[in-house]
Parts: C-alpha cells; structure tokens; sequence
C-alpha cells in the first residue's frame, strides 16, 4: 500500500498545491507526511462536500488541489461533486478511499460501501481506476498526470 | 430592518479588489449594482457550498481577499464551513443576509428562523471579528471598519424577506464568468 512519504513525494512532483481531506482509517496513515515539514498545505474540512468547493475555489485562483476523502464521505458529497465537476467543469482529482473493499473481494464483509462506491462514480461520470495493496505512488501520480493532461475530473479509488 | 438591496447599495460603494462571490437572492440583487470582473455569480451552485469557494480562492489569492454573500439558508446548510474558515484564518468576509426565509423557493421559514444566532454560531466556530446590523444606518456606520482589516469575519446582516422571488440568473454563463474571473486574477 501507498504509504505517507511516498504519496506526498509523487503529489510534489505532480505540482499539487494543496491536499484538502477528511482521513479515514487507510488515509489517516498519511497524516504526518502530509502535514510535516515536507508536506503540503493541509485543509482539514468538516464534511466532505467541503472539500469539493474548497477544490473549486483553489482551481479559480491558479491552484491544483487534490482530495483525499473516504467513499462514505464521497456519498454524502454528490451534490458538490455534481456542481463542480458538470457545472463549473473544473478538472477536479479525488483519491477516495474504499471502505471494506478488499474484504467484500474476498466475499468476507457484509458492509455496502464497495458494492454502491463504483456504480455512484459512473453514475456521476467521473473516470476512475482502482489501485489496491500492489500499486504504488507512482501509479497514483500517473492518474493524475493524465486526467490533468485531459483537463477534466477523474478520481482513484483506494482499495481498503 | 433594511432591504438586501439597501444592504448590497452599502458594499458596493465601498468594496474595494476583493472578489464577490454571490449566491441565491444576493445573485439576483448584485449584478444591478456591479459588473466587474472580479464579481462571480456561484450559480448554478450546490447550496451552501459559496462559502468553500471562497475559501479556496481566498487561499489562493490571499491579499486580494474574498467576499461572500450569503443567504440565511445556505449557511444553515453548512456550518461546518464556519469552522473551517476559522481554521485556515483566510481572508474571507462572510455576509450573511438572513431574511429568515427561503425565499427562491416560495418564502417558506428555514429551521431556525428567528432562533438561530448567527453571530454566537460564528464566535463558537473560532471567527474573531465578528458584526451585526440589524438597520441600514448601522451597517452604513459600520462597513468602513468591516472592510478595514482582512477576513476572516463574518457579518451578520438583518434583511427583510421578499416573496414571490423566482431563482436569479447569472448574467454570464458559468464558463465565461470563469474565464472573465481567472483573466482578472491573472491565470492563464
């Protein structure tokens, strides 16, 4: 799994300017990375839809924000996340994390959140490509490389 | 009490480069009093989202600074974002108008008409300099000293309800707004 150096290495390196989130379990582990010395500039919101006008108004002002939410979060924020990716259309990356994904893979969980996380993101229209505990940062970055190359939104969903 | 546009006539005059953001009745009001290109109309808009905007781009741009005028029930839809304006000590002024209605959608009461107190929510929420007016002479009185230091502040304005108001319009698409907007900030 992606650990916390790792990841703010490859988003430095990717220009991103800023990390706005609310941690989960998984994403919480990047927390002293993120917020450290090396790290980047951490806005902590209180609920997620937050988090995606936070991200629009970075994006007016010149900056390249990136989200780090959980997919229960992304669930309670559809109506931000519709505004600003189908209205404002602005190249929006969301790195959502994916509750029990892995165990409902292994027919282990009875938890809903990996059976509705895939359909709501094509419901919303947001490409997105899962990496689970074999990827690595670079795979991450190379996300976002090429949804910013495509000026458009698209998110990885973490498996967890 | 005053009218919002009494209370929009106020800040007009005296907004300075801040960016304007507008949302819900203020959308409707704001556009008959300034056409710059530093004024963006959030709409369409998720509700209660004007004020996460403004943030953002106040963090972005921090010595221009950030207007937002918002509407009682947008606040109440996300009061989360007092708090995370507080933290990030952005150069935010949060106006919120609060006629006690929702008024695009036929005038009906919002959960806390008359109860809620916004001035109380914002100082819990961390925001220091906080004001309230509930005439036009006070705010006449007091915009100089609100637009004096930089946000975050959140001022409280006691406006009238209107009915029979229908959803505003934005003057410019959402994309030319954009483009008008990132051009006057210098982006792209």
């Amino acid at each position: 799994m992606i650990n916390g150096p790792e990841l703010v290495a490859a988003l430095k390196q990717c220009g991103v300017s800023h990390a706005i989130w609310i941690p989960d379990t998984t994403l919480g582990a990047w927390e002293e990375a993120l917020s450290g010395p090396e790290g980047l500039p951490l806005i902590r919101v209180c609920r997620e839809g937050e988090a995606f006008g936070v991200a629009a108004g970075l994006i007016l002002g010149g900056k390249k924000p990136v989200i780090l939410i959980q997919c229960t979060g992304l669930f309670e924020a559809g109506d931000a996340l519709r505004n600003v990716v189908h209205d404002m259309h602005l190249p929006i990356f969301m790195v959502v994390g994916v509750r029990s994904y892995l165990a409902y893979r292994d027919g282990a969980t009875m938890d809903s959140c990996p059976v509705f996380t895939e359909p709501i993101m094509r419901a919303w229209q947001i490409p997105y490509v899962v990496l689970d505990e074999r990827h690595t940062a670079a795979d991450l970055a190379e996300a976002y490389v090429q949804i910013q190359a495509e000026k458009r939104a698209g998110a990885v969903l973490l498996a967890e | 009490m005053m009218t919002q546009w009494q209370a929009l006539e106020v800040l007009a005059r005296k907004r300075g480069g801040q960016v304007v953001i507008t949302t819900m009745s203020a959308a409707g009001i704001w556009p008959k009093l300034s056409d710059s290109p530093l004024d963006f109309h959030y709409i369409p808009s998720a509700m209660g989202h004007a004020t996460d905007v403004g943030l953002g781009l106040a963090l972005a741009h921090p010595k221009r600074g950030v207007i937002v005028l918002n509407g009682d029930g947008c606040m109440l839809m996300n009061l989360g974002g007092l708090v995370t304006l507080a933290h990030q000590n952005a150069n935010v002024v949060l106006i919120i108008l609060d006629n006690g209605l929702y008024e695009v959608t036929g005038g009906q009461p919002t959960a806390g008409t008359g109860r809620v107190h916004f001035a109380d929510l914002s100082r819990a929420a961390g925001i220091r300099r906080i004001f309230t007016f509930e005439t036009l002479e006070s705010w006449q009185a007091g915009v100089d000293e609100v637009l004096s230091d930089p946000g975050p502040a959140v001022v409280w304005l006691k406006v009238e309800g209107r009915l029979g108001q229908k959803t505003p319009q934005p003057p410019k698409l959402m994309r030319q707004q954009i483009e008008r907007l990132q051009k006057a900030l210098g982006i792209g």
